[in-house]
């Protein structure tokens, strides 16, 4: 099986999507804490929504590695729907900046103090003439359980 | 192998070609071909590759063809726009010393690329390509990336993202295959090719 990078296009890929700051979360023993993740997509790129019109598109999707806070259901925007040229079938994407919401529980049993939570996003990336690989992009939030 | 550019008899078989296709869609600008001058031409960096039915496929098993190269990938959409315009280059040119090759981008394999063949049509030799041959290719960063091969496996145009028309192409393409015809003398030459292939 092939595994596919494009390696040398790693640097234009990355730069389709980035993530704005991110706060330290605080997350109080027994109780939930959102988390919201602000992306930017590169000017005329647009990435695919988490749900894509068509099975052979890469959504897009955010995973949560196991740590200190259990994370509940990702919360994605609803997607814009653009026409293209490609296909019959309106695109299911995000553009500019838009917000990805996690909720997490902190366990009431959790050691009280700074830890971190780290999870990787996955996307691909498009403008009207061209693709970029896919990508993952690698998530460290800050946490302060209280 | 003669050189394109060389006005003697290549420039009037141009002609002839824009004319030709003036002629048939006189509601488009054409585009003339592009291509990079014989003399300044570098070799296509070889590979070898599986192709779906399993069997090894050397670039350089091409040699002698002009050979549209294609790195695509499924979750490609502009791809999805330039591989009608191939099955039909495929189709129409395939006994003209002319092939496809596409070469598949996707990490997942043969288990998305198959059913994709078939579900487009595709009627020409798809393998699946890797890093190590992308990085022949100066890493392809985006697709579709598709470089016209001339006869000698020489890379005589690059198109980086969606070619703006299927004509272009074409253009291209018959351009390369009338070169030898032209040079042999043969009343066969590009503008035939061409007036066949549309």
């Amino acid at each position: 099986m092939a595994a596919t990078q494009f390696s040398r296009g790693q640097s234009s890929a990355a730069a389709a999507l980035s993530l704005g700051e991110v706060q330290t979360l605080g997350a109080p023993r027994g109780q939930t804490a959102r988390l919201t993740l602000t992306l930017y997509v590169r000017a005329g790129f647009h990435v695919n929504s988490n749900k894509p019109n068509d099975d052979y598109l890469i959504p897009l999707r955010l995973t949560w590695d196991k740590g200190p806070l259990e994370p509940g259901e990702v919360e994605f925007p609803e997607p814009q729907l653009e026409k293209s040229g490609f296909s019959d079938k309106p695109l299911s994407v995000y553009s500019g900046t838009f917000h990805v919401v996690t909720a997490f529980r902190a366990p009431a049993e959790a050691m009280p103090g700074p830890a971190a939570i780290t999870g990787k996003l996955r996307y691909q990336a498009c403008n009207n003439r061209e693709c970029l690989p896919p990508r993952t992009m690698d998530i460290r939030v800050p946490v302060e359980i209280r | 192998m003669r050189h394109i550019g060389t006005p003697s008899l290549a420039a009037p078989l141009v002609a002839i070609v824009a004319l030709t296709i003036a002629c048939s869609q006189s509601t488009s600008v054409e585009a003339a071909p592009r291509l990079t001058p014989e003399k300044e031409r570098k070799p296509a960096p070889d590979f070898t590759l599986r192709d779906a039915n399993g069997a090894t496929v050397r670039l350089s098993d091409y040699r002698g063809k002009v050979v549209l190269l294609d790195f695509w990938a499924t979750w490609c959409t502009p791809c999805q726009v330039e591989i009608p315009w191939f099955v039909e280059f495929e189709q129409s040119l395939k006994g003209k010393g002319f092939a496809v090759v596409g070469v598949s981008m996707d990490e997942d394999g043969w288990d998305v690329v198959r059913p994709y063949i078939r579900k487009r049509g595709i009627n020409y030799r798809i393998l699946l390509g890797d890093d190590h041959t992308a990085e022949l290719y100066g890493g392809v960063e985006a697709l579709p990336t598709t470089l016209l091969l001339d006869r000698n496996g020489r890379i005589a145009a690059v198109h980086k993202g969606l070619a703006s028309d299927k004509d272009g192409f074409l253009h291209e393409i018959t351009e390369l295959l009338g070169a030898r015809r032209a040079g042999t003398g043969s009343a066969d030459g590009g503008n035939a090719i061409l007036a066949r292939a549309k």
